[in-house]
């Protein structure tokens, strides 16, 4: 008879008002956890002291100027495609074609780059890049959003494979235009005339990137917030059935957020040719297109939080790499590093929202403790 | 003139990991998870198979004392339990912890491929023992064994029966999913999860449990490609990154097949045809051209894609609850 009523072990209740500090709380809980995880496996794998973990972690992104500007510039780039995928997320466009909408753009602004060598004065070519590559960001997630909008086909499925014609047409691309002949890679463009490079501004070559990335997270921010269009997008978000009915035409919603996504996209591809790498490879974009949907989405989509995630995971990613050079292992270390925080940051989100109770010992009577 | 004879076997053997990790995916797209830590569970269960045929393979002191029935089974075990912990993990974070699918499939790609290549590059270093590569060529050998009588029938031994076991299992496998799919209640229960859990609910389908059994099945089946790839394909030769956008590739695949298992038999042979057409292909000296063909899987795949979308026949649409999660109390 008590057989019928027995109350589970565990049940879960939505929890209500949450604090504005809670979620902070829980997500450091879970970083700490991670961490402690990430020391016990590092622990068994080199035999060193967790201590001295930390301080490799800590020694990996600050431990010279030059160690703070590399993660500052790779913090800057992976914010940038964060805010790029953030506006589709938010209408619940999963955008994970962010990758080959970056790489693209970098395909794009390294063509003008060679093309225009000989054609243009060094600012106008520099004009035509940031102009290329941004429609070609724009054209790559275009081009899923008007199938989407047309005949709902599936956006999730369809970016992700566009990222692949967008390698390969970067590999086609680093053939034809390859120096020397017969390598296979372009190299680095224009390294003598340094035509189409972006200027070096205040000494430090990074300085360029963290400024232009740092305005668009306050312009995303202020779009997101503020303006029309980023109340349209909440709303086709939260329902495409009460955007029909106040009369938001959601296919248009839906083609535009993904035209400025790719835009964006097209931004930190403009970036990483023209300022940072002056080349152009297959795995120039460096997984930052899969990285940034976790950002965006950790960040609940807020483009402060998602300054901290972003640093937060190349702090992180670099400081494994610190431990992988250190005791001599293969430098996907971090990639499994970064894998387990991930793993334990998404697991905390359950516990921002829900709220578990356990069956008090005893408890037999199914008598719910709520 | 095409030369099939040696053009078809390459295109199966590039096909089976594919065939393997689309089956496992389509499993687990049928109950609802849209599973894109394949490409990482592929690569664990590569890497958790030559972990294991490399530790059986070190116990044995002498070569001629390996005993086929181990070397193919520890191997095979470590690979289905390495994908299954994957599998778990995605499990219970999607299903137990209501996380979002896409960002925890990410997760656990990075946290694959990671796992791959870290062990793939350090398990010398780690063992502390004396070989300068990872080269598991006995155990291979049992692995790419293929049937005895293949070389005394021809073309036809070669097309057909040339192949490992895994390659054949992988086509039963398949073959064996597409049925429980189709015409069992256990596939019929599934695939009402996948199109409305809550109607499933309803009818007294124990939701989580489904999930959880279809995912982590899946996973195993997945991992078996990898496991397929390194042993059987890399001759048991494990390099950082060799296996590639394989992973990628199978999720296509899923598409192309329009979930039907027992369609990706053959389609998967195309793929794998159309992966290394580009060998295939006379392009004198004009390299570039053959990055062009890398191209080939991808175009098809947003081919069909779209022509599914566009034509709206009903039974050739993704899982109506594809990547959505499902949460009783929300309904």
């Amino acid at each position: 008879m008590t057989k019928n009523k027995r109350e589970p072990l565990i049940h879960i209740t939505k929890r209500v008002n949450i604090p504005i500090w809670f979620p902070l709380v829980v997500h450091a809980a879970a970083l700490l956890l991670a961490l402690l995880a990430c020391a016990v496996l590092t622990l068994v794998m080199t035999g060193e002291n967790p201590l001295s973990l930390l301080n490799s972690i800590i020694n990996g992104s600050f431990g010279s100027s030059r160690k703070i500007w590399v993660m500052l510039q790779n913090t800057a780039m992976l914010l940038c495609v964060s805010l790029a995928v953030t506006p589709a997320f938010r209408m619940r466009f999963w955008n994970i074609g962010a990758e080959g909408q970056t790489l693209i753009a970098c395909l794009a602004s390294a063509a003008c780059m060679i093309l225009l060598r000989d054609v243009l004065p060094n600012w106008a070519i520099i004009v035509c890049m940031a102009a290329a590559s941004m429609l070609a960001g724009a054209v790559w997630g275009l081009i899923p959003a008007v199938f989407k909008a047309k005949w709902g086909t599936n956006e999730t499925l369809f970016t992700l494979m566009m990222n692949y014609i967008a390698t390969q047409l970067v590999a086609f691309f680093c053939v034809v235009w390859e120096s020397p002949k017969g390598s296979g890679q372009i190299g680095i463009i224009n390294q003598r005339t340094e035509l189409g490079w972006l200027p070096v501004i205040g000494g430090q070559r990074y300085l360029l990137n963290v400024i232009v990335v740092g305005l668009i997270c306050v312009a995303m921010h202020f779009y997101l917030r503020y303006s029309k269009h980023g109340f349209e997008i909440s709303v086709v978000g939260e329902s495409v059935k009460t955007a029909h009915y106040v009369g938001i035409k959601v296919e248009k919603v839906i083609i535009r957020t993904m035209l400025l996504s790719g835009a964006v996209c097209g931004i930190a591809g403009f970036l990483l040719v023209g300022s940072t790498n002056h080349t152009l490879t297959t795995t120039l974009v460096n997984g930052r297109g899969f990285t940034a949907v976790m950002v965006s989405w950790l960040a609940k989509f807020s483009p402060f939080w998602m300054i901290m995630i972003s640093m937060l995971l190349v702090v992180l990613e670099r400081g494994a790499g610190e431990i992988s050079t250190k005791f001599g292992l293969n430098q996907s270390y971090s990639d499994m590093l970064t894998g387990i925080i991930l793993f334990f940051i998404i697991g905390s989100e359950f516990f921002i929202m829900y709220r578990v109770h356990f069956r008090k010992p005893g408890d037999k009577e199914g008598k719910l403790n709520v | 003139m095409f030369d099939f004879i040696s053009f078809i076997p390459r295109a199966v053997v590039q096909g089976i990991p594919l065939l393997f990790g689309s089956t496992g995916e389509t499993l687990s797209e049928k109950a609802g998870n849209l599973n894109l830590g394949i490409p990482g569970v592929m690569y664990t269960g590569g890497i958790c198979g030559v972990i294991g045929a490399f530790l059986y393979e070190q116990s044995v002191p002498n070569k001629a004392d390996i005993i086929p029935l181990f070397a193919i089974l520890v191997p095979l075990l470590s690979c289905l339990l390495g994908s299954l912990l994957m599998g778990l993990i995605y499990c219970f974070l999607t299903v137990n912890l209501r996380a979002n699918q896409n960002v925890t499939g990410l997760a656990m790609t990075t946290f694959g491929v990671g796992i791959g290549n870290f062990f793939g590059g350090s398990l010398i270093k780690l063992s502390g023992s004396a070989v300068p590569s990872i080269a598991l060529s006995t155990t291979s050998s049992f692995f790419h064994a293929g049937l005895p009588f293949a070389d005394d029938l021809g073309w036809f031994g070669k097309i057909f029966l040339s192949y490992g076991f895994l390659a054949y299992a992988a086509i039963a496998i398949s073959l064996v999913t597409a049925y429980v799919l189709r015409r069992t209640r256990t596939g019929l229960h599934l695939r009402s999860i996948g199109e409305s859990p809550a109607t499933a609910d309803a009818a007294g389908i124990n939701v989580k449990k489904y999930k959880y059994v279809a995912t982590c099945l899946g996973c195993m089946i997945a991992g078996l490609g990898g496991l397929y790839y390194v042993m059987d394909y890399a001759s048991g030769v494990w390099s950082n990154n060799a296996f590639g956008d394989r992973g990628w590739l199978a999720i296509a695949l899923v598409i192309f097949t329009i979930w039907r298992p027992n369609v990706g038999v053959l389609s998967s042979i195309l793929f794998g045809g159309l992966y290394i057409l580009h060998m295939y292909i006379p392009s004198g000296t004009n390299l570039a051209i053959k990055e062009l063909y890398k191209m080939l899987p991808y175009v098809v795949t947003i081919v069909v894609l779209i022509l599914t979308s566009t034509r709206k026949k009903r039974e050739d649409q993704p899982p109506q609850s594809l990547g959505l999660p499902y949460f009783r109390e929300e309904r």
